[in-house]
């Protein structure tokens, strides 16, 4: 309110710039939100890929509905107000057309469920082959995780405050110490909670899964891509629900195994961090050269 | 004086007659009660709504800072955003939503429109509405006594999921919201049990139950939905009571319980409520649309049942607000499936109302305007709710603002509009005089550019991956929700003008006519005065 046309040019700025890109198709980092974003992340995982596809589908269909019954509010608003049809007609029935409403709208459901049930059960049953299993587990307001395979033992993941964000950092969204795990690697999460109920969510990766206290939830993803991943918690948990973020690293097979190790020696090791902030520092500079 | 005389001769107490309403079993004043209070709740409702917008205008902490100076010594920190959350949606639905479409012009109109002199238990309407003044001072109260720990109030969101209902908040103030919710459904209850009464035994001679206006039909099918569906809550709701104060374990996995469990109870009564609040407006839309598109209304026996149909579907697809809690594959298959077999009955009602209209000659007055807006931007809201349907896709939708998108356009725009075409429509019956309609619609118009700036971007944060019930955001998220911000300043104004309508019409006072809107106004209440006399159908109407 201070500043209106300050405002208003903001306004129009990302207006603009939210449209080139998108029709440009170039949207987005991966991994995180963008400002003026229309839809989703962009997807790294099998199933994410799969939840947009899907969902694309199901946009053109809705916003077809919606502008047909538009199309048909507008056509009887301007063809039947009262100057242009001073007498009304007294027809209030005709079977063959309620058929049609209600035949026609059960086909655009079947066909809507043909794609729907094999995405549901694609996300909920976890290969037989997996690499590993991760364990995460909620608190108010943190993250704790282990790694059971590779007898990591839990660590706790802090939200970095923001009087202490370093460059690079985004506020509300990194941690101090984030999960890692090989590209293309497929991971088994389960997820539980030790007070009341949170929920482990990762937009790119299309994981939603309730951390409930006294269950162990699993589901499965599969990254395919390297980068910093970016999740928040997604179930009302008290004073500090928008406070405990989720990081996941994907890293190169090598730089995980290197982690690991030092990670299995002591789970707040410092040289593990060091590993990966090497490799986050060699893959940037690669990434802005090819810029 | 005259009025004096007017007054003895139907024998209405006076306006000033305290005794009038303490003591009222007169269905019309007590509707009249429950709209004054919809109106008033909705005021506090409203309050809280704008303190959230105000709050995620920006990135950062504005107004719960949680400091001890500015904003955060009046309003607190992060614990009283999601108390004010939890409360908006709370107050909305029970004090607001429910209280003015099935307390306000249920009472009103379904004895006139059934041709009945009153409700049938006219002292049992009296004890139900004044159940809801003393669980909104429960409710209001809550906000104001220790929650969690020393932070003031209940922060768990309306669905009041444990643990953090339990062993999450140790303070009173939960314990205040579980009793106020049980004296509002004992309410709910009661009022459920004379309006089945009434429609079933007093419907004056000739009035089968095929040929009851289409308000009563959805008056009805919605108090089956309360009766059936409102015990599980207090069950729900007791279960509460016991594990936090009486040292049970039913929803406590340590004493062998499970949090999923009050999940399902709590949603077995919670889907069907959400069709309790849009249900009665389906009805009013169907009269508004009839009245000025001057036909009847196209496929009335298609439009009840496909309400009976709404309200039974309504009872087995209430999962579908869980799909993340890792329930078995084909359960979630068997809810995916049902709950999109609800877009049926919705698409006939949709399509039945553009019928109606069509061939038609449509006079586009204001409870005209409020009813096409509600058509349109049900749609809206039914389609996303195809897309939340399928589990697959909700698994990237659950808990996210599009969830917060999808039921505003179905309550925000949808149950409000219809309250806003009944208020319209009835509104010189019911207070027997004429309203501004310049006013009025400009209200429309506020309201309908407002809520669609606030509520379409929602749309876009969703998919984005922004969480609901947050009090902060990831910078990324800032514009979608500074547009969502100024939407509700647009809505603002909209709500200025509604009281502006409101007192313009109280000073002005131009004599009301019993039928405001000619040939299409066919049911019973047209037939009357307005205001109706304080007792009608001494004599009862045949209906042919």
């Amino acid at each position: 309110m201070t500043d209106l046309y300050g405002e208003a040019m903001r306004f129009l700025t990302a207006l603009a710039l939210t449209w080139t890109t998108f029709a440009a198709g170039a949207f987005a980092t991966p991994g995180q939100p963008t400002d003026g974003a229309l839809g989703f992340q962009p997807a790294v995982t099998p199933i994410m890929e799969e939840v947009t596809s899907f969902h694309n589908i199901l946009l053109v269909l809705i916003t077809i509905i919606t502008l047909f019954v538009m199309g048909l509010l507008i056509y009887v608003m301007i063809r039947y107000n009262r100057k242009a049809n001073p007498t009304p007609s007294k027809n209030s029935h005709n079977t063959l057309l309620e058929v049609v409403w209600t035949a026609v709208p059960v086909l655009i459901l079947i066909g809507i469920a043909i794609p729907s049930f094999p995405l549901l059960y694609l996300q909920d049953e976890i290969p037989p082959e997996i690499d590993f299993t991760l364990k995460a587990t909620g608190n108010q307001w943190n993250w704790s995780y282990e790694y059971p395979d590779h007898e990591v033992a839990e660590y706790f993941s802090n939200m970095i405050e923001e009087e202490d964000l370093q460059p690079g950092q985004l506020r509300n969204l990194s941690v101090d110490y984030p999960l890692v795990v090989p590209v293309n690697a497929t991971v088994r999460l389960q997820v539980t909670a030790s007070d009341v109920i949170h929920n482990w969510a990762m937009p790119s990766f299309g994981t939603k899964m309730d951390a409930i206290p006294g269950r162990i939830n699993e589901a499965w993803f599969q990254a395919t891509q390297e980068g910093v991943y970016y999740g928040q918690c997604s179930e009302l948990c008290g004073l500090r629900h928008a406070f405990m973020p989720i990081e996941v690293h994907v890293v190169p097979q090598d730089v995980f195994d290197a982690w690991i190790a030092a990670k299995a020696e002591d789970e707040y090791s410092e040289a593990a961090d060091t590993i990966i902030a090497e490799y986050t520092a060699a893959r940037e500079t690669r990434l802005a050269q090819l810029d | 004086m005259s009025a004096d005389a007017a007054t003895h001769d139907d024998h209405t107490p006076s306006l000033w007659d305290w005794r009038r309403w303490v003591l009222s079993t007169n269905h019309k004043d007590i509707g009249t009660m429950y709209l004054v209070f919809a109106i008033f709740a909705g005021i506090i409702g409203g309050g809280l709504s704008g303190l959230i917008r105000w709050e995620l205008m920006e990135p950062g902490l504005q107004v719960f800072t949680g400091e001890d100076t500015g904003w955060g010594a009046i309003f607190g920190n992060a614990h009283n955003y999601n108390v004010v959350t939890t409360m908006h949606a709370l107050i909305m639905i029970f004090f607001m939503v429910m209280p003015a479409m099935i307390g306000g012009f249920g009472n009103w109109f379904v004895p006139l429109m059934i041709g009945a002199p009153d409700m049938a238990f006219p002292r049992m309407n009296n004890i139900s509405f004044w159940l809801l003044p003393a669980s909104f001072a429960l409710a209001l109260m809550s906000m104001f006594v220790p929650g969690a720990g020393a932070d003031l109030g209940f922060g768990g969101g309306w669905v009041l999921y444990p643990p953090l209902s339990t062993s999450g908040h140790n303070g009173p103030a939960m314990d205040l919201l579980i009793l106020s919710l049980h004296i509002a459904g004992v309410s709910s209850i009661l009022g459920a049990i004379n309006f089945i009464t009434t429609i079933f035994n007093m419907r004056a001679p000739g009035m089968t139950i095929h040929k009851m206006p289409l308000f009563v039909w959805s008056v009805l099918v919605t108090v089956f939905l309360l009766l059936l569906s409102l015990p599980v809550l207090a069950g729900a709701l007791t279960m509460l009571l016991t594990d936090r104060n009486f040292g049970t374990a039913f929803f406590a996995p340590e004493g062998g319980g499970d949090p999923v469990m009050y999940q399902h109870l709590f949603w077995f009564f919670g889907h069907p409520e959400v069709y309790i609040l849009i249900l009665p407006g389906f009805g009013i839309v169907s009269h508004v649309v009839s009245t000025f598109s001057r036909k009847p209304i196209f496929g009335y026996l298609g439009m009840a049942y496909a309400m009976v149909a709404i309200g039974f579907i309504g009872f087995i697809v209430w999962a579908h607000h869980m799909y993340t809690v890792g329930m078995p594959v084909d359960l979630k298959a068997y809810f995916v499936a049902a709950t999109m077999v609800i877009a049926v009955p919705t698409g006939i009602k949709i399509f039945s109302w553009i019928a109606t209209m069509w061939g038609g000659s449509i006079e586009f007055r204001t409870p005209m305007m409020w009813a096409i807006g509600f058509i349109f931007l049900f749609t809206v809201g039914g389609v996303t709710g195809v897309v939340l349907a399928n589990a697959g896709v909700d698994q990237s939708l659950h808990d996210t603002y599009y969830v917060v998108a999808h039921f505003h356009y179905v309550l925000s725009l949808g149950a409000v509009f219809a309250i806003f075409a009944g208020w319209y429509y009835w509104f010189e019956k019911i207070f027997g005089v004429k309203y501004n309609s310049f006013l009025a619609r400009a209200q429309f118009f506020f309201f309908f550019i407002g809520a669609n700036v606030i509520f379409f971007p929602q749309h876009f944060l969703g998919l984005n991956g922004m969480p609901r019930r947050y009090v902060d955001y990831p910078d990324a998220f800032e514009f979608w929700n500074a547009v969502s911000s100024w939407g509700y300043v647009i809505m603002l104004v909209g709500m200025v003008l509604f009281f502006a309508v409101l007192i313009d019409a109280m000073i002005r006072r131009r004599k009301a006519d019993a039928n405001p809107w000619g040939e299409g106004a066919t049911t019973l209440e047209w037939t009357l005065s307005s205001p109706p006399p304080f007792h009608q159908f001494s004599e009862l109407p045949k209906i042919k």
